[in-house]
């Protein structure tokens, strides 16, 4: 076991080395340059643009400045932004729980309603029901979630005006910053105490319909995952044994079916967090939703050299190891696997 | 040897009639490939289908409703978009570029994974180790982010696009094609092949890949789908075909700013785009019932 | 299968009936004394000596500090602000400014001020970008562009504390422009106070991101890529802002800003989708602003090369383009088409000047005479980029394509992404190029000195290398001159001779506009393009 997760973190080092050495090299070759991009009309004076170019580190060889960006995002230090001057991780960090706050909605919300939905047509196998599940699930599979965001907000926003066209909350409450989540910061004291509730109610308000579109996606996944891994297990013997026993089906079903289709399910829920930045870009453009994705790209625009590397080397290295994570898990519940 | 191939060429025509008996079972598949072929069919003769032509700026009929909504106009039977150009030709030549996009992508990604997955796969080794963590660096980035940098590289246009995506998806062809070459490559009949002296490209390519194939077809008919739907999302995005292309996800993009005046500017198009990522899902589905055995209960 | 459609529409039902509940307990919160702005980005600092975006301008400039001198709202002349009264020396050398007394900073966190504003304040800001060696250059990368570019480093020779509430600003060499530029927003006084208790505290770059003014409005809070929020001044010197707080809601997508104007939930929207502005005018609760843009848009002929050395051949240019269809179709008829080089809201603009025609005759009798009856192949540059000047450089590349094929000049067209475009302009690799500007002061010198003197050729900001020794004599000239009397003369002959030369194809000054809701007061459009919000009121 141990070797194992030794071999795994090995591994881990060329690959996000690899990673750094991409973002790093990438993003320079994409053609336009920084200064000249930020200056703008005004850029036309070689004097001005030289002094820029050296303020920002860019005058130095290539190789010098990759060195320099592999020991500093070592100590931790990711540079600063081209645009903002701000440093990266504290950019990061102040965009990253408004993704994740997303990211964990519409996953709860894809769970909520998909993990049951898959049990249901795993029970009635093979009837109407359990045909349109899937067929249904196929076709949230295919959706195309830049359209389905447009849909939504032209459903429920425009059209039957229930929900806010974007944002993650009422601007005019003033919600202190505790943890960066609308859901919980909504609940300290001091809110609940000057507003209410009405904060949290705007916060979910928002948070609707970017949920239900980037969770669409996961939903028809998870729907279909539950399905076949609760046949999988129905067709156990120790759950033939159970029913021998003449306990009552429903209670099988659901007490010793279900946790055991429940590992591969949330070995997939995990592998889902990995992707949620790529629904995260999609999504955050069509709500204006102010986290990671939509600040990613608009870096690339600007060619905002720090921002892309840094921020495209932190994610890389979480996707990495929340995927190293959800083997290991996986590794010590089916020992197979090794 | 030499009896060995002869017995599978009399066995020929058995695989695929069981496989069409499989398939033909499989109501999914058969709506799927319905799916395809009607739009392939729109593509071929898009000419021939359109009422218009898909750039043609209509005078006095700037984004008209369509034809059965009141204020349409019967020779626009969608209606018209904002500069006035008919929206049916659009989206049938739209519909040339999806299936031409979806077909390049496949290709592209499917050819170069397959042979980087036949090679770690069949090499086992440092080749294998190598392709592997290309492959965990690629999968390591959000996939449309590494879609945009890319083609923020190259420039923004359809081929770019196309090339981006399917760099993006290559890393699924290498794992699959990889994951059966390992296997084929213990079983007998390879070992059989290597001590006969046959070279290693040999080996690979006339007796491992086809015994790959059924997963491949699979993740061809996926690729397919999420080719179609990335480079509509790069469109979408502003970094795939450009404008005047009849491209659905440029459309898309282009009708935003009418989402509330004209919705059906936005909803066609991504109806169309559903369509065929949708029929694809479900051939591949089908396929995968009826090619994977170990699906088969 | 009996639960099929009741499990379906369970679903359904329950969602509407969640958003309705929740929408119905939203209970908007909109009272006359919170002032939402939608916003369309992301300021990049609070802090306009070193930002140059009209963005990080509207967040900051106009709302948190102020300047020694301003421009009076709504038009571009220069009227003393934080500076009571201000003199110039007979030699134009020496400006001193006596300060205005009981002036306070903003207090932010833990800071609260102990002083009111004083000479200390003006010493500061002004040397923290002019001097290498200050302590707070290298804060915040130490690049200030719009210093270094309007060269106030080498015409400021010396700033001096005469005493408490008086200061003098020595300068090299008389500069007419000067106090237009001391209005500008990167001239903001920010607080040394401020400065050295954050510098004790060893958080010196917090300077440009959390911000210490005198303004209007004190900042509270910004939420990255969502809202800013300020709070009244309640101490403010001039008179009280109408509004106890004001909040930038960032709303990148125009028709989404019209949306929540319609929703209520902004008050007053920036630049709306030319698309919305029918749909606005219709809404009985909305009005639309709309005024005059600081800008210029033009196509410019690289006069260092051939044919287009030759007035003739640049006059048929101007004869043969039909500027009044791309005034229709890629302004959509937002904008007024252009005949000088500066818009018409600046003072000196010379009405009188008499602009080209669109006449193919003539314009094929001058190439003609230039011995080129049989037309010539050119190159286009169209711009890569949307600007207001220039919403679609490249549909407009392909009308001039057109215009200029009937005189038979074959026009090819090429664009680059925007800074290749930029860098290959400056170095005069192009003949036809289409560019534009903004203007930053509201003097004329910021349009026809840095677009057409002969120091532009040599800097790159000439894109049309035209040097004119007359023309030139007329604007240096004009710069040294302090009185603007004696100044506009010199600009109106000098545009006069620029018509006549004609080294550009001056095209359209875009218009601004900003919807807002009916019972928004006070709100009058900034010929320099800023948002200010200091008289603004709820009714």
């Amino acid at each position: 076991m141990l070797n194992f997760l030794l071999k795994r973190l090995i591994d881990l080092v060329p690959t996000l080395l690899g990673v750094s050495l991409l973002a790093f090299f990438v993003i320079r070759l994409v053609p336009g340059d920084p200064v000249m991009l930020m200056l703008g009309e005004r850029g036309a004076d070689p004097k001005v643009y030289q002094e820029m170019k050296r303020e920002l580190g860019l005058d130095k060889p290539i190789l010098s400045q990759y060195q320099s960006f592999l020991i500093n995002s070592f100590r931790g230090d990711l540079g600063r932004s081209l645009v903002s001057k701000r440093k990266v991780t504290e950019e990061f960090f102040g965009r990253f729980p408004a993704t994740l706050e997303l990211g964990l909605c519409a996953l709860f919300f894809a769970a909520l309603i998909g993990i049951p939905l898959g049990i249901l047509a795993a029970l009635k196998r093979n009837s109407f029901f359990d045909y349109f599940l899937m067929g249904g699930s196929l076709v949230g599979y295919s959706m195309p979630i830049f359209w389905w965001g447009l849909i939504l907000i032209i459903i429920f926003s425009v059209g039957l005006g229930l929900t806010p066209v974007s944002g993650r909350i009422d601007v005019l409450y003033d919600v202190p910053t505790i943890t960066g989540f609308y859901l919980v910061d909504t609940l300290s004291p001091e809110v609940l105490a000057e507003e209410g509730l009405a904060p949290f109610i705007s916060a979910i308000s928002h948070l609707i319909l970017p949920s239900i579109a980037m969770g669409t996606i996961p939903l028809a996944v998870l729907a279909r995952m539950t399905r076949s891994s609760m046949l999988e297990v129905m067709g156990e013997d120790y759950i033939r044994t159970a029913k021998a026993k003449g306990l009552p089906y429903k209670k099988i079903v659901l007490i010793h079916g279900l946790r055991n289709a429940l590992i591969p399910i949330i070995t997939v829920l995990g592998l889902m967090f990995g992707s949620i930045i790529t629904g995260a870009i999609l999504t955050e453009t069509i709500f204006s939703w102010p986290g990671i994705g939509k600040w990613l790209v608009a870096s690339i625009n600007a060619r905002d050299y720090p921002v892309i590397q840094g921020g495209v080397l932190f994610i890389a290295t979480m996707v990495v190891l929340i995927n190293l994570a959800v083997d290991f898990v996986y590794a010590v519940i089916n020992p197979k696997m090794r | 040897m030499q009896s060995n191939i002869e017995e599978n060429k009399s066995d020929y025509e058995h695989p695929l009639r069981d496989f069409w008996v499989g398939f033909s079972a499989n109501k999914g598949a058969l709506i799927g490939l319905a799916f395809i072929l009607f739009f392939v069919f729109l593509a071929v003769f898009a000419p021939l289908l359109s009422p218009h032509s898909p750039s043609e700026l209509q005078e006095n009929a700037l984004r008209l409703p369509p034809s059965f909504y009141e204020g349409g106009n019967a020779s626009f039977f969608f209606g018209t978009d904002d500069v006035g150009r008919d929206l049916l030709s659009r989206l049938i030549y739209g519909a040339r570029i999806s299936m031409g996009v979806g077909f390049l992508v496949v290709f592209l990604s499917a050819s170069v994974g397959t042979l980087l997955g036949l090679m770690a796969g069949y090499f086992g080794g440092k080749v294998d180790w190598l392709i592997m963590r290309f492959v965990d660096i690629l999968m390591a980035f959000p996939s449309i982010l590494l879609a945009i940098v890319v083609v923020s590289v190259m420039g923004p246009g359809l081929f770019n696009a196309i090339v981006a995506v399917a760099i993006v998806a290559c890393p699924s062809f290498i794992r699959i094609v990889r994951a059966s070459a390992m296997e084929e490559r213990k079983k007998q009949y390879v070992m059989a092949s290597k001590t006969f002296g046959a070279s290693s490209f040999r080996i690979m390519f006339s007796e491992i890949l086809p015994n790959c194939m059924a997963p491949l077809i699979v993740q061809i008919s996926l690729g397919f789908s999420d080719g179609i739907l990335n480079v509509a999302a790069l469109g979408f995005l502003g970094l795939g075909a450009q404008a005047p292309t009849p491209e659905w996800g440029i459309m898309l993009a282009d009708a935003r700013a009418f989402i509330s005046s004209d919705p059906w500017l936005v909803t066609l198009p991504g109806l169309c785009i559903l369509f065929v990522v949708l029929g694809f899902n479900l051939l591949g589905d089908g396929l995968r019932d009826t090619l994977d055995p170990r699906l088969k209960k | 299968m009996r639960h099929t459609p009741r499990s379906r529409s369970t679903v359904l039902v329950g969602i509407l009936l969640l958003s309705s509940l929740i929408s119905g307990c939203l209970g908007k919160k909109s009272d006359s004394k919170n002032f939402v702005y939608c916003s369309e980005g992301s300021p990049t600092a609070f802090n306009p000596q070193i930002t140059t975006d009209g963005t990080s301008n509207n967040a900051a400039a106009h709302t948190i500090y102020e300047k020694l001198v301003d421009f009076k709202y709504g038009t571009t002349e220069v009227v003393p602000a934080l500076a009571q009264s201000f003199s110039v020396s007979d030699d134009r050398l020496t400006y001193t400014f006596i300060l205005r007394k009981n002036v306070s900073f903003h207090s932010f966190g833990d800071f609260k001020p102990s002083r009111p504003f004083n000479a200390d304040d003006v010493l500061f800001s002004i040397n923290r970008m002019r001097q290498k060696d200050h302590p707070y250059h290298k804060v915040g990368g130490g690049s200030y562009e719009y210093f270094n570019g309007m060269e106030m480093g080498s015409i400021i020779k010396n700033v001096v504390k005469d005493n408490n509430y008086q200061v003098s600003i020595i300068l090299n060499r008389p500069e007419a422009p000067f106090l237009a530029n001391l209005a500008m927003s990167f001239m903001s006084i920010l607080s040394k106070e401020y400065a050295d208790f954050l510098a004790a505290k060893g958080e010196k770059e917090k300077i440009d991101h959390y911000p210490v003014g005198t303004g209007p409005f004190m900042f509270k809070k910004y939420v990255k890529d969502s809202l800013i929020r300020y709070k009244r001044n309640k101490k403010y010197w001039g008179e009280a802002p109408k509004v106890d707080n004001l909040i930038f809601a960032i709303t990148p997508d125009p028709s989404v800003r019209f949306q929540k104007l319609k929703a209520g939930e902004c008050h007053l929207i920036i630049e709306p989708s030319p698309a919305d502005i029918a749909a606005i005018e219709k809404e009985d609760n909305l009005k639309l602003l709309s005024g005059s843009g600081l800008n210029v848009g033009y196509l410019a002929m690289n006069t260092q090369r051939k044919p287009f050395d030759d007035v003739r051949v640049r006059k048929a240019i101007n004869l043969a383009l039909n500027r009044d269809s791309y005034i229709e179709a890629i302004y959509l008829g937002q904008a007024i088409k252009a005949k000088n080089p500066l818009p018409p809201t600046i003072w000196s603009y010379n009405d009188k000047v008499s602009d080209y025609e669109h006449n193919l005759e003539k314009a094929k009798a001058l190439l003609k005479e230039a011995g080129l009856s049989q037309g010539f192949e050119t190159e286009i540059w169209t711009l890569p980029v949307t600007r207001p000047y220039n919403p679609n450089g490249k549909k407009m590349g392909e009308m001039m394509q057109a215009d200029l094929a009937k005189v038979g000049i074959k026009a090819k067209l090429i664009s680059y992404d925007w800074p290749t475009y930029l860098k290959k302009a400056r170095q005069g690799e192009h003949q036809l190029i289409q560019l534009g500007w903004t203007g930053d002061n509201g003097d004329p010198d910021n349009f026809l000195n840095v677009l057409l003197g002969c120091g532009g050729v040599e800097a790159g900001s000439n894109v049309a290398r035209w040097c004119h020794d007359e023309f030139e004599k007329l604007i240096s000239k004009a710069k040294l001159v302090t009185d603007k009397e004696k100044r506009a003369p010199l600009y109106r002959r000098a545009q006069e001779i620029f018509k006549e030369q004609a080294p550009w194809v001056t095209l359209a000054h875009s218009k601004v506009f900003r919807a807002m809701s009916k019972n928004v007061k006070g709100y009058i459009i900034d010929p320099l393009g800023g948002d200010i919000f200091k008289r603004i009121e709820l009714k």
